[in-house]
């Protein structure tokens, strides 16, 4: 059953969303909101790692046949690292934006799974992750909308 | 003769539930004039708190010499509060008036003529493209300047880059108020006072910043019939007191916890039946994610959080649940602290919940800080398109390109305006290398004011100051101004229950100063802006013109001024919307329960309340809203700067009775500057002892961002909490904001001045008094301390009701 694999890179990708959040909002800290609004976002991935935790046990304590490990390309980069200066924090922010959207599919993945083996317990974590996911990237896009026309025109 | 330092309120006039509340003419005249020299009384609007006063200016010699309220007036019913009274007109005469332009020569400001002040401002202005220019007004300028200003700078530049202090006092209210019904506007009305038996006041202090208003909640409240007051305030104020005489509850919740306690009141209305669910399923959206937020709140679990025993809780839900008329009015408490939109939000859930909306005494009344910020957002001069249109739909956008002929591409919407720390935060990068400040003192104002300093005295932004009086932020600018002030000059502005007032001039304006009108016209005339076919994109020259001008452009909209005129507004305040249908105005808004937030008119799509996410076009759609009202929620979070070992106290800032604005005006006017003539921090008495500090000792105050240096008065502050009035310009050492932070609400965008952390050491013993008034919330806990009086006379003549239009009580209820 490959839905481990899936489940395994769920909570892979919500812990790197949750460190890359905290390092792009430490790394331009001088725009306040975007410190406080990452770890906002931040606290939702982990809830959503929290959550998913002991449903991770679960299917690998009932897992048969051979070990299975994710296939080493489904891995996102986190970033670890932040660049400098108004286009610096568009491109920062536009890195979550896709990260956020491999989490974003990977719960549309596994939600698909969980409905077929009538997992209710796995499908309420994936509806309450998918809803937070959503307002994650809102608010993604959203900031780049705002931030996007002064460095791209008058530079900075 | 009233001294009105000693006696904010002046006398009562009680009255019973449903009556009219009485007139009473309060009147100053300065020392020396007598009611017969008085030449000329020249109709206006007080300009000294958000309550927007009708009143007459006594005119003498070419000068103004004194003030009364109007009795026929609806706002105030002819009362004036103690600025009105004694701060009006004491500032026009100053010495140190601005009289001439000023440019920096050399690195010193140094006079010159208006040609030469303007052409340097042009010749900067045509070297920049549109992003480099930034404009940052006021609550101060009336309705006509407002849009000019707006035109200018969304049709003729092409700048998203504006808004006004009205960022820091009102943005909260317009967005809670858009979040909810889906544009701004207030529902209710000052009336609601007369009808309703319960009243709630959130983080709203009204004994101090609204004294009129309050003097008509205490008619109401000292009458045998009286509201039950709910106050929810760190600090025990005037209203707290209130709150508990009239059987209410006052709840002082820990600073920035406003959220968890109104998520907690939200849940036991939904718990203990207290819900219309009738009207709810009707005409509201939400109600079950509502649910869902607040459920974890309980009574408990709120007390725990906030700091306030449980029972207040339940009782101050029971007070609203059950009571069959209820006004809300919410302050700069919610506004400036952490949250601040979504706790703003709740108290419209709240009412919403139980259908209180629409009817005489139901009411909510999410204030103003200023009486003509409610204008800034009308015109878009701030951070909004003219008219209450919607930035982010292509149709609205396209009606404002076809009032001022121009290419919609010219009007900057291809997001939210920039918001006022943003504009700053620009221009400390050198990326807005224009900045034009008009009628505001960002440097005393704006939070954390080493930083607003340091970026308006750098090379790499010009700035241009327009003012009264070489303020701490003039003192910084490349370019000064002199603009002629209220009085001066003509105008409209609207007050925060929608009155329309027409201030006339009465006197001219110092040496050449001039109108911020013709300011901006002239700035217009010399950048030679054109529309599409070439013509002048200002048409219009006098107040009166731009005033039409503006009617066409609200046409239609929420807040709709075409029926209104010069002439009209002659007689007394209106409210908007004045329109064929509604000639004489409109009381109350949503007496229909249809709202504004059909996806074609509204002038928001919406946020997420807790990231400031924006809901889209199609999200808002898909979600068929059609009129109905939005219940939105948010989860409680801890605010951004928890106490720690090395800042162990919770800091927060307010306004205080004797001030307003930076004290540009009062700060100028005897009676007010004795009142509370220096900078004073308030601490609760345990929290003083501790530190071996008694009343007037000096102390320094310091947060990781600054510090201050100002006698203590031990006062009513909450335990734990160390209060600061935020008036004092002056020297660095003494100003608030030295220590407040650079964040903001996230759907608002209006900085959060209530919350930061700070440390209290002492200095010095004092030996006296601090110098904070007792008459209002800094009275001292302890005795010894002289009470604070000594206003000039005043007069106070209880006349004959007038009948006041749209009253309810007037025309017999409804």
């Amino acid at each position: 059953m490959y839905l481990v694999i899936y489940l395994g890179l769920a909570r892979h990708a919500e812990q790197t969303m949750a460190d890359s959040l905290r390092t792009v909002g430490q790394g331009h800290a001088q725009h306040p909101d975007v410190l406080f609004t990452c770890q906002a976002l931040a606290k939702m991935s982990d809830e959503h790692v929290r959550r998913l935790t002991p449903i991770v046990e679960r299917y690998g304590e009932q897992r048969h046949g051979p070990e299975v490990s994710e296939p080493e390309r489904l891995h996102a980069e986190g970033l670890a690292s932040v660049r400098t200066g108004p286009v610096g924090l568009l491109r920062d922010l536009q890195d979550l934006h896709v990260l956020g959207t491999l989490t974003q599919t990977t719960w549309t993945v596994v939600r698909q799974a969980a409905q077929g083996l009538r997992d209710a317990e796995l499908i309420a974590v994936c509806d309450h992750a998918s809803r937070q996911n959503s307002r994650q990237l809102s608010w993604l896009n959203t900031r780049l909308k705002a931030a996007a026309p002064q460095p791209l025109i008058v530079g900075g | 003769m009233t001294d009105r330092i000693a006696d904010i309120w002046g006398e009562r006039t009680p009255h019973a539930k449903g009556t009219v509340w009485p007139a009473r003419v309060d009147q100053h005249l300065e020392d020396g004039i007598d009611e017969e020299q008085v030449e000329q009384w020249v109709p206006s609007a007080c300009l000294l708190c958000s309550n927007g006063c009708g009143c007459d200016i006594a005119v003498k010699g070419g000068r103004m010499v004194g003030i009364r309220g109007r009795a026929g007036d609806v706002v105030n019913h002819g009362r004036l509060g103690p600025k009105g009274l004694y701060g009006s007109t004491a500032w026009s005469r100053s010495a140190d008036r601005l009289t001439r332009p000023m440019i920096r020569v050399d690195g010193v400001l140094t006079e010159c003529d208006w040609d030469t002040a303007m052409a340097r401002i042009v010749e900067r202005s045509k070297q920049l493209s549109p992003l480099e220019h930034g404009f940052y007004t006021s609550g101060q300028l009336f309705l006509e300047e407002y849009y000019t200003l707006a035109v200018i700078g969304k049709a003729g530049i092409g700048t998203p880059h504006m808004d006004g202090n009205t960022r820091l006092c009102t943005a909260t209210a317009a967005a809670a108020l858009k979040e909810s019904f889906g544009a701004d506007g207030q529902p209710g009305s000052y009336t609601d006072i007369e009808h309703c038996d319960a009243i709630f006041l959130y983080g709203h202090n009204m004994a101090e910043t609204q004294t009129v208003l309050w003097s008509r909640i205490l008619d109401r409240t000292r009458a045998d019939d009286p509201p039950v007051l709910v106050c929810v305030d760190p600090r025990r104020t005037k209203v707290a007191e209130e709150a508990e005489r009239t059987g209410g509850v006052h709840l002082a919740p820990r600073v920035g916890t406003n959220l968890a306690l109104m998520n907690g009141l939200t849940r036991e209305i939904l718990h203990r039946g207290w819900v219309d669910e009738k009207w709810v399923a009707a005409h509201t959206l939400g109600i079950d994610d509502l649910r869902a937020i607040v459920e974890p709140y309980t009574p408990e679990h709120v007390a725990e959080i906030c700091g306030i025993d449980a029972e207040k809780v339940t009782r101050a839900a029971e007070i609203f649940g059950t009571s069959a008329n209820v006004l809300s009015t919410v302050l700069q408490g919610f506004y400036q602290s952490h949250q601040a939109t979504a706790s703003a939000v709740s108290v419209n859930n709240l009412h919403l919940l139980r259908g209180l909306i629409g009817r005489p005494g139901s009411g909510i009344l999410q204030m103003n800080g200023q009486p003509t910020a409610q204008n800034n957002r009308e015109c878009g001069a701030d951070g909004d398109l003219p008219g209450f249109r919607n930035w982010d739909n292509e149709q609205h956008v396209r009606e404002l390109a076809g009032l001022w002929n121009v290419d919609p591409l010219t009007i900057p919407h291809w997001a939210p305006p920039t918001h006022a720390m943003q504009i700053f935060s620009y221009a400390e990068e050198g990326s807005i290398r224009l900045l034009w400040i008009s009628a505001t003192n960002p440097a005393v104002s704006m939070p954390e004011s080493a930083r607003i300093r340091r970026t308006l005295a750098g090379e790499q932004c010009f700035v241009v100051v327009q003012d009264l009086f070489l303020t701490e932020t003039a003192r910084l600018a490349d370019v000064v101004l002199p603009a002629a002030g209220w009085g001066e000059k003509t105008g409209t502005f609207t007050n925060v229950n929608r009155v329309v007032h027409l201030s006339e001039k009465a006197v001219e304006p110092p040496g050449e100063a001039l109108s911020d009108l013709q300011i901006f016209l002239r700035y217009a005339g010399a950048m030679d802006f054109r529309d599409d076919d070439g013509n002048p994109l200002i048409p219009w020259r006098t107040p009166e013109e731009a005033f039409d001008a503006w009617r066409e452009a609200s046409r239609g909209r929420p807040s709709d001024y075409s029926g209104l005129s010069y002439a009209k507004l002659r007689g007394s305040g209106i409210p908007w919307p004045v329109t064929d249908a509604a000639p004489e105005g409109t009381d109350r808004l949503y007496t229909d329960a249809v709202f504004p937030t059909a996806t074609d008119r509204c002038e928001t799509y919406g946020h997420d309340l807790l990231t400031g996410g924006t809901v889209t076009e199609q999200e808002h759609r898909a979600l068929r809203p059609d009129g109905r009202a939005f219940l939105k929620g948010a989860e409680y979070t801890p605010a951004h700067e928890p106490v720690s070992d090395e800042y162990p106290l919770l800091y927060t800032t307010g306004r205080t009775v004797y001030q307003f604005h930076t004290r540009t005006k009062t700060g100028r006017a005897e009676s007010l500057r004795r009142a509370a003539p220096d900078m004073w921090v308030e601490m609760s008495p345990p929290d003083a002892a501790g530190l071996g500090i008694d009343e007037g000792d000096v102390v320094r105050v310091e947060s990781p961002r600054g510090w201050l240096e100002a006698p203590v008065r031990i006062g009513h502050v909450k335990e734990g909490t160390v209060f600061a009035p935020f008036h004092y310009g002056g020297d660095p050492g003494r100003q608030a904001n030295e220590l407040t932070m650079t964040v903001w609400d996230p759907v608002s965008k209006q900085p959060t001045f209530k919350t930061a952390a700070c440390r209290v050491t002492k200095v010095r013993e004092g030996g006296w008094p601090a110098p904070a008034p007792t008459t209002a919330a800094s009275a001292p806990a302890g005795a010894g301390v002289p009470p604070t009086a000594g206003g000039a006379p005043t007069v106070s003549r209880v006349v004959p009701v007038p009948s006041y239009p749209n009253d309810p009580a007037s025309i017999g209820g409804r």
